[in-house]
């Protein structure tokens, strides 16, 4: 193979893993779309569906893993393409999880049905399926296309998630001080919050990836802030 | 004009070994003190031509001390010609000048004051293509420090020895030392002229590509061999070899159409390089 041929081969193995992950991460939005609508609907059907479909979110998770890793080991890239498989590693994992979440809230969903017991599931949460489902996609889109501005963009969106989640909690509390019948019911919605909110930084992280792979830039954990005031210290001189 | 001692008409130039034409290859080398002598490189400005053909730009850096840098590029680009500059290697072809300056510990390598033999002897090279003399290992090994009249046998036994040890070369040799250096393998032969080198006690080690020609379990010997000497030598090596370059070096120094266009640490350079030229060469996409 010549190597003209074997760059053109790895850069259409690199779109490939970018389509798998598009895939994957298409394939993640649906189930909390869907699992966030059995728990408002009430549907039983559309939970056992996403229970059911989160398997092939962990084949694609396999097939983008073994892929990334087959070229770190044959071609050995470096630079940008060698922070793409890093990252596109990093983010098959988080869409994985972003379907286990899916499944958490659709089994909630499962056993509020079985209780019987009419709660309606505040606002909040419908507000918080929408965003973290919002900031999943977009972060995918910065990262294919290596867009550092919108993964930063995602990274601050995360606050509003976690004020939502702060105010399902107080909301639920406020229920379950009120009428301890509704203590079983409210636990389950606060552990839907939790897993939207857990989405919502998992889409931060792959937002956190895309800045890397566009920029080298590590701002996880607000790194570069400490190491920007670290820099800012004035040192003892002499 | 002096005659190489060996007539062979290879290695134009190996450690310790000046140019035949300017130079008397018996000139005593008088090192700095110690304390002076760690091995930094600094140029500033530095400018190449071969005849009417500039082959280096302005080039502006400094090459740390007991580290190991790698030059990297796409041919041409001047790598091999700022290696060469160095030791003025490259002096010895006709035509050729040069603007700037290179400073070894401070003193200007193109300075009247350097002896060219005496910089050579501080700044040991060593090749692509492995040159030991038609000699025996221990005559390869003993020939600069015995050109430079200081030694006995004594010595040299002991300048041999040292000199194969720290070229990782003294086991595999220790039984044969009279024999022919042209019988031993390709890789054995580059450690030889390492060896060869480090008899001169160098501060700089210079090799420009020096395991391109070979398998892969003799180029891990000389990487493994590059790790040793990193504390006690300044290291710079010219490679095509990007992952080599990754591998061996502390800071790597990317050359694209005769200009530095960036130096960087190696682990910085190879994930996330400053320079939009260095991100496309390393991932392929020019170069």
């Amino acid at each position: 193979m010549s190597p003209e041929t074997a760059f053109r081969h790895f850069h259409d193995q690199l779109q490939t893993l970018k389509d798998r992950l598009l895939d994957m991460s298409a394939r993640a939005e649906e189930l909390i779309d869907l699992a966030v609508d059995s728990l408002l609907t009430r549907d039983k059907a559309k939970a056992d569906a996403v229970i059911g479909g989160d398997r092939e979110l962990d084949m694609l998770e396999l097939e983008c893993e073994n892929l990334a890793v087959s070229l770190l080991a044959l071609q050995q890239p470096m630079g940008r393409d060698l922070r793409f498989l890093i990252s596109a590693i990093k983010i098959t994992s988080d869409l994985e999880r972003v379907g286990d979440h899916a499944v958490n809230i659709a089994q909630s969903a499962l056993r509020l049905i079985a209780l019987h017991v009419e709660i309606t599931p505040t606002p909040e949460i419908e507000d918080m399926a929408r965003r973290a489902r919002g900031m999943l996609a977009d972060a995918l889109d910065a990262f294919v296309r290596a867009d550092g501005a919108v993964g930063r963009e995602v990274c601050k969106a995360d606050d509003a998630v976690d004020a939502l989640h702060d105010s399902v909690f107080r909301i639920l509390l406020t229920h379950m001080m009120a009428d301890a019948r509704t203590i079983n019911p409210s636990l389950e919605l606060l552990l839907v919050s939790r897993n939207l909110e857990r989405v919502a930084d998992l889409a931060t992280n792959i937002g956190e990836d895309a800045v890397f792979l566009a920029e080298g830039k590590q701002i996880k954990h607000h790194f570069e802030e400490q190491q920007r005031d670290r820099s800012a210290i004035p040192q003892p001189t002499g | 004009m002096t005659v190489s001692p060996l007539g062979t008409g290879r290695a134009p130039a190996e450690a310790g070994r000046g140019d035949p034409a300017t130079e008397t290859a018996s000139v005593p080398v008088s090192p700095l003190p110690g304390s002076q002598r760690s091995g930094t490189i600094a140029a500033k400005d530095f400018s190449f031509w071969y005849g009417a053909k500039q082959a280096l730009y302005d080039v502006t850096m400094t090459i740390p001390a007991r580290a190991v840098t790698a030059l990297i590029g796409p041919s041409g680009c001047g790598k091999s010609t700022f290696l060469r500059s160095i030791n003025r290697l490259n002096g010895l072809i006709p035509g050729v000048r040069h603007t700037g300056t290179i400073e070894l510990d401070g003193e200007n390598v193109y300075g009247a004051a350097m002896n060219p033999v005496s910089l050579r002897q501080r700044a040991g090279m060593v090749f692509q293509r492995w040159n030991p003399f038609p000699k025996s290992i221990y005559e390869n090994v003993a020939y600069g420090p015995r050109i430079n009249g200081n030694s006995t046998r004594a010595q040299l036994d002991e300048i041999v020895e040292q000199s194969l040890r720290r070229a990782a070369l003294w086991n595999e040799v220790k039984d044969r030392l009279r024999q022919s250096a042209l019988g031993l393998s390709g890789g054995q032969q580059q450690r030889l002229c390492i060896a060869r080198a480090l008899a001169n006690e160098p501060e700089v080690l210079l090799l420009d590509e020096p395991a391109s020609a070979l398998d892969p379990i003799a180029t891990q010997k000389i990487e493994e061999l590059l790790y040793e000497l990193r504390s006690e030598l300044t290291i710079v090596i010219v490679t095509h070899n990007m992952q080599q370059a990754a591998r061996v070096s502390d800071h790597t120094a990317f050359f694209y159409l005769g200009r530095l266009v960036e130096m960087n640490e190696t682990g910085q350079l190879f994930t996330a390089p400053r320079e939009e030229r260095t991100e496309a060469y390393i991932t392929g996409r020019f170069g």
